[in-house]
């Protein structure tokens, strides 16, 4: 059982402002049912320029709903200048602490309040703002670097974990943990260089049975557990000199993985960890089977 | 503290008082080691006897082939590795995608060393198909464990016809009935089940205590090495309180079992009628034909499961969820992906799981609660318009 503090629960049994103001000056909609939770806040401003109200609807865990009604009540009386100031910290202290595993819920309220400002600025400008921008590293929960740059410079993260905690980035199948690694040390610089250990991959005079052993634990550990997240599967079934053969078995179409070519994904892999000239072929009776999930 | 209403049995269940009391002067009065040569000790061991044979009788088995372990995961684990010992030549497992993790983490660490996993389906139902053991099935297989019930969702499986499939093959079938010893009526002597995980505390016995079942004749090598209890079996002293208690316990479940199959389920069923007809856009998950009698599985549509449980902890109820918030990970259980419950359901879904501990005043109180819940949770919620 989470350790909730009094405040927490307090704006989780009663919510301040829950609703979605009609015609507002700002509105932000982030996360998704898909990511199990998702918050809409909604703002006016008042003739002076400060926000006037806010209201908030949330799905989303106790945590969840305690941020972004504490949110609402924190913008309430700000101008939008100092609005933008607010980062997902001071949700967090404001209500007396969240569990390390819940950070990812005042992140989401901050989200929400800096996409409604954004969609204030855009107002008369046309094209309304992009939700996310960067590029996606975790496809899990489509969590994209500048988004983990932010969460990693705010709130001064040092660890993959944390970051997980965070904004969920490496919490489904944890491929992108190597990337996020390197994020982190873009951001902290010195401050974590020595505390990795992960080596850098070598590229080095592999035996047949080395690569072949080698391409088994790379699908192994890289590859298996995000398609197992989504309900697919692979399975190597040859290898004859530099071309990988595998099979797919039952990928899941409506995950996001589906966006890219898994045969790309597992070649990135194979040249990163491998050696790049490997070329990945799918085995012609898996190729010829639609990767979807059966229902019935 | 407020008065509990304890809905959450499929998790862990209270210790009978009766089971408590027979453990008791096994502490502090009689003490001694069952291997010991003196008669103290032998007193000890003889009790022991007793509850070998308690067991064996609610599982229609012999005593002889019930084995003391510290609970359900070490029962799998036994099962697992035993089994792969004692064929060192084959080197595929079946199993399916909706196991509990004591079956689904060490298949999964052996497929990391070389180990082919095959994982059977489920459909939306929860239900497995034959056909497809059948087709995977081969002499390369050197176990199939499949789960007697799933411990989320009730669904019972169809053992006897996954053993007769097993059987035919010549292939050892394991399963791990923690959620249904107690619930449905076992005869082991005329089944096809050749090794079976039991946990005591999910039938009122106290944790730390199990058993595997193995069937005479199984070959299976010893998994915790270490003194020669338990004919050599499994090494270590025995658990002396928790097999006394889990014997005790044995002999309650046999007697309540009918109580449990009528009563428990009267009440389950209540609950559910009255959860469909209060909270709308509410799926039971599982197939309801074939379903254990204590278990309730519902998806509340675009409501948090963690935010339902809270709410319900506020009137002393305890429940559970698949939902991410809850299972321990950012992703919703791997019984409703599996089963392919929309997310929008998946995360909404809780379990209520009774005993026969249960009344039906607690049912009501449970039955009223739960409508203002879901809906106030829904007004809250950016996915609800006409809220």
């Amino acid at each position: 059982m989470w350790d909730y503090t009094d405040k927490v629960m307090e704006h989780f049994l009663n919510p301040k402002n829950v609703g979605r103001i009609e015609n507002p000056d700002g509105i932000g909609e982030v996360g998704s049912l898909a990511c199990g939770d998702a918050l809409t806040f909604t703002f006016k401003l008042g003739p002076d320029g400060r926000i006037a109200d806010a209201k908030f609807q949330t799905f989303g865990c106790a945590s969840a709903i305690a941020s972004s009604s504490v949110l609402t009540e924190m913008v309430k009386g700000l101008t939008l200048e100092e609005a933008e100031k607010i980062t997902n910290k001071d949700i967090v202290e404001r209500l007396g602490g969240l569990p390390e595993q819940k950070m990812h819920c005042s992140v989401m309220g901050h989200e929400a309040l800096m996409a409604a400002i954004a969609y204030y600025r855009s107002k008369g400008k046309g094209a309304p703002p992009a939700v996310k921008s960067g590029k996606i590293v975790c496809t899990c929960f489509g969590v994209t670097d500048e988004e983990i740059r932010r969460v990693v410079r705010d709130n001064n993260l040092t660890t993959v974990e944390q970051v997980t905690n965070y904004c969920k980035a490496g919490g489904g199948c944890g491929g992108c943990k190597g990337q996020i690694e390197k994020l982190i040390e873009e951001v902290q610089g010195d401050k974590v260089r020595q505390l990795r250990t992960a080596p850098e991959p070598q590229p080095r005079k592999l035996t047949n049975i080395q690569k072949i052993a080698l391409i088994q634990e790379v699908l192994g550990e890289q590859v298996r557990p995000a398609m197992r997240a989504h309900g697919g599967d692979i399975e190597l079934i040859d290898v004859v000199g530099n071309r990988v053969i595998v099979a797919f078995r039952g990928m899941c179409a409506s995950c996001k993985l589906a966006d890219y070519t898994m045969k790309e994904i597992v070649e990135a892999k194979l040249h990163e960890y491998v050696s790049p000239d490997l070329i990945v072929e799918e085995e012609t009776d898996s190729a010829q089977r639609p990767h979807n999930h059966q229902e019935s | 503290m407020d008065p509990v209403i304890y809905m959450d049995n499929n998790a862990t269940t209270k210790v009978d008082p009766a089971v408590v009391e027979e453990m008791l002067p096994y502490f502090e009065q009689w003490y001694g080691n069952p291997s010991s040569m003196h008669s103290f000790g032998g007193r000890v061991a003889k009790k022991i006897q007793q509850a070998r044979e308690r067991i064996a009788a609610l599982l229609g088995c012999q005593p002889d082939e019930i084995l003391f372990t510290s609970g359900g995961t070490e029962s799998d684990n036994t099962a697992i590795h035993g089994t792969l010992a004692a064929y060192p030549r084959k080197r595929k497992i079946i199993t399916t995608r909706v196991e509990h993790p004591a079956i689904l983490s060490p298949c999964r660490h052996l497929e990391q060393h070389g180990y082919e996993i095959y994982e059977l389906s489920v459909d939306r139902q929860g239900r497995l198909s034959l056909d497809e053991l059948a087709e995977v099935l081969d002499d390369n297989t050197a176990l199939v464990t499949i789960m007697y019930a799933n411990n989320e969702t009730g669904v019972i499986f169809p053992i006897e016809g996954i053993g007769a499939l097993c059987r035919a093959r010549g292939v050892p079938f394991h399963t791990d009935a923690a959620q249904a010893v107690g619930k449905i009526p076992l005869n082991l002597k005329d089944s096809t089940i050749d090794m079976l995980s039991l946990s005591g505390h999910k039938l009122h016995a106290p944790k730390g205590i199990g058993v595997l079942y193995i069937r005479r004749g199984v070959r299976l090598v010893p998994f915790i090495l270490g003194g020669h209890q338990e004919a050599g079996r499994r090494g270590g002293t025995e658990n002396v309180p928790g097999i006394i208690g889990l014997g005790k316990a044995a002999e309650l479940a046999g007697a309540y079992m009918e109580d449990e199959n009528t009563r428990v389920r009267a009440l389950r069923d209540r609950l559910e009628a009255k959860i469909l007809a209060t909270c709308p856009d509410t799926i039971v998950n599982g197939d309801r034909q074939n379903r254990l009698p204590n278990t309730l599985n519902v998806s509340f549509e675009y409501v948090e499961g963690e935010s339902i449980l809270m709410m319900l902890n506020q009137y002393g109820i305890c429940a559970s969820s698949g939902s991410a918030c809850t299972s321990g990970s950012l992703e919703p259980s791997h019984v409703m992906r599996a089963m392919g419950v929309p997310f929008t359901a998946a995360h909404g879904s809780v379990r209520f799981s009774l005993s026969r501990f249960n009344t039906q005043q607690e049912v009501d109180f449970v039955g009223e609660k739960i409508g203002p819940i879901i809906h106030r949770l829904r007004q809250l919620s950016p996915f609800v318009k006409t809220a």
